[in-house]
């Protein structure tokens, strides 16, 4: 039996429906825009790319992880604060006992602190998992809980909110693995670039060519049905949330060992700009839908916009209008595009 | 013909005061066709999701292949080779057929890694075989039409193995031809042996491809009669309560003739 409504999609057709393609769009016309806008203060530049990947990278970091877990359903509005909490946490175990510290080495420090911070995953996942809440509502709370934390333990500790001094202890080999900086066309370009690729590229593997991913996807798009055809959904979500807390912890380490030094206030409002990037990214905000390329693109929008106004001149507090803007332009273009070619 | 595979005897179930199910005895055989027919109310969810394993039965028996049975999980039931289409689906709108097809049950390279490939080609050649020709198993689901959504589900319990489909109200939001598509996927599944529950209040659906008619009725069976001894209209009149649907023709009757 043939179909007679069949239909050879177009190729234009085909790329409109991948979920990245909006955001890639996007990410050329920003690109073209600044580069006319901008062609003076030497925006088309080595220096200027290498600026914009630079802040991109740790954004692109978290994004990637947000884009799994937003797949899958689930939002993780903590991510700032346990990046400002692992941060926190790696400081503290090395900064010496008498300073109030635990004064541990580093490896161990770090080992130590990836294992607290995964458990703040775990513990998000199992209270939405175990409430049945919106993950909303929950990591709402969680974002206070662990930034009151990164603030509190500190303070009671060491009676500061700003440990320094990684390098002292260091003995080289970690700021050399995420703090490099790497020379090319005179510019800098961190190694956390590199960092960034490989998690992309891992996470994209595991969505588009893994059981895992299908099951992100099944997961996100419908739970029930997903549960009903074996997939262990809790299980899941719960990894995810410990994945998002991966991310927070990899961008508090590089964060760490750059500026030799951790905040309690670290990675403040980075949740909202993850999902921004995600969202710009063509990932649904319901779940069920979207990529890892579409937050990378999203998190490289962000960093250029930010990017291009701080080299034209313009006043700086005119970046959130802008941000907001793309935002809004970029779900609605988005939406428009997915029902265009969803639709035969 | 061949033995029972699915059997349940005397089964009642109560739920608090209230008496969904009393007394019901059904069965079917492989390569063959069971119509379950009820109007709305009649107890046929609460028959179906027995049957799937959902509910335990508060009273009677529950043979599955000749051995007495009781299904803890629908998981278990559909391990067992009893897969149910509920009249929702388990279909994900925004993911592709193949995807939807493995998911849970995902078919894996020697490298671990998704057998992308070999998904898609055995979507294709599953809904072949069941004489639907998918333009492209990248599509999303959410692009099918309620039949062929129906029909994907239907391949893919034939295609993981199962022994017994029961189908809840298949048909019963479509329309008229694509409706005459799912009937052909369900003698399909029939003709390769398979034994098939289809539950519907669509007599004229269930008449084309039923073997044997199973009716119940608040919660009772009212009978059960093969093919050659109940003739349609008698089925309609039996679904409905005669004595009701008589009524109702006299009291339509008297307003279109007070209409005109």
């Amino acid at each position: 039996m043939t179909d007679e409504r069949v239909r050879q999609m177009s190729l234009a057709n085909r790329l409109l429906t991948r979920p990245e393609f909006g955001a890639f769009l996007a990410l050329v016309v920003v690109w073209v825009f600044f580069a006319i806008v901008a062609f003076d203060n030497n925006f088309v530049s080595w220096v200027t790319t290498a600026a914009i990947l630079n802040r991109a990278a740790p954004l692109g970091i978290l994004a990637v992880a947000v884009a799994l877990l937003m797949i899958a359903g689930e939002f993780d509005l903590s991510i700032g604060s346990i990046v400002g909490f692992a941060g926190m946490a790696i400081m503290l175990l090395i900064t010496p006992a008498e300073a109030g510290g635990f004064g541990l080495p580093v490896w161990m420090a770090v080992l130590i602190a990836l294992i607290i911070t995964l458990l703040t995953g775990f513990f998000n996942g199992v209270l939405v998992m175990a409430t049945r809440l919106p993950s909303f509502i929950i990591t709402l709370g969680s974002l206070f809980i662990f930034r009151g934390l990164a603030v509190a333990i500190p303070r009671l500790m060491t009676n500061r909110t700003q440990l320094g001094g990684f390098e002292d202890y260091d003995s080289g080999g970690w700021a050399a693995a995420f703090a490099t900086k790497i020379e090319f066309g005179g510019a800098r370009f961190d190694i956390a670039i590199i960092w960034w690729i490989v998690i992309a590229a891992i996470a994209t593997i595991v969505l588009l060519k893994t059981h895992i991913g299908n099951w992100i996807f099944g997961t996100g798009g419908d739970a029930n049905a997903a549960r009903n055809v074996g997939v262990p959904v809790a299980k899941l979500k719960i990894a995810l949330f410990m994945v998002t807390a991966l991310a927070a912890f990899t961008v508090a380490l590089i964060q760490a060992t750059q500026l030799n030094s951790a905040d309690s206030l670290r990675g403040t409002l980075k949740e909202f700009e993850a999902i921004i990037a995600v969202v710009v990214g063509g990932t649904l905000l319901t779940g069920g839908y979207g990529s890892v390329l579409g937050p990378v693109f999203g998190a490289l929008i962000f960093a250029m916009v930010q990017q291009g106004i701080i080299i034209t001149g313009v006043d700086g507090d005119w970046f959130r209008v802008f941000v907001g803007g793309i935002l809004v332009l970029a779900v609605i273009f988005n939406n428009f595009i997915r029902q265009r070619a969803s639709k035969r | 013909m061949s033995d029972k595979i699915l059997e349940i005897q005397g089964v009642s179930k109560f739920f608090g005061s209230v008496i969904a199910l009393q007394n019901v005895s059904m069965f079917v055989r492989p390569g063959e066709v069971t119509c379950l027919l009820g109007d709305n109310g009649a107890g046929k969810s609460t028959l179906i999701k027995t049957l799937a394993g959902v509910h335990k039965p508060s009273e009677g028996k529950y043979f599955f292949e000749g051995n007495e049975t009781l299904f803890e999980s629908p998981r278990e039931a559909l391990n067992a080779g009893i897969a149910t289409v509920y009249q929702d689906l388990a279909m994900i709108p925004l993911m592709s057929i193949w995807r939807n097809f493995f998911l849970g049950s995902e078919p894996l390279q020697k490298n671990g890694l998704f057998d992308v490939e070999n998904a898609k080609r055995i979507t294709r050649e599953e809904m072949a075989k069941m004489g639907i020709d998918i333009r492209d198993p990248d599509q999303p689901v959410g692009t099918l039409s309620g039949g062929e959504r129906q029909s994907v589900a239907i391949a893919r319990a034939v295609y993981f193995g199962a022994k017994v489909l029961i189908l809840d109200e298949p048909t019963a939001a479509l329309g008229v031809k694509q409706a005459g598509v799912v009937l052909r996927y369900i003698v399909e599944a029939r003709n390769r042996g398979i034994g098939v529950i289809f539950i519907t209040h669509n007599p004229h659906h269930a008449y084309p491809v039923g073997d044997h008619f199973v009716i119940l009725k608040r919660g009772q069976i009212l009978g059960d009669y093969a093919k050659e001894e109940v003739p349609i209209d008698h089925l309609i009149q039996m679904m409905a309560g005669g004595a009701d649907l008589e009524q109702l023709q006299h009291e339509l009757a008297e307003a279109t003739g007070r209409g005109s």
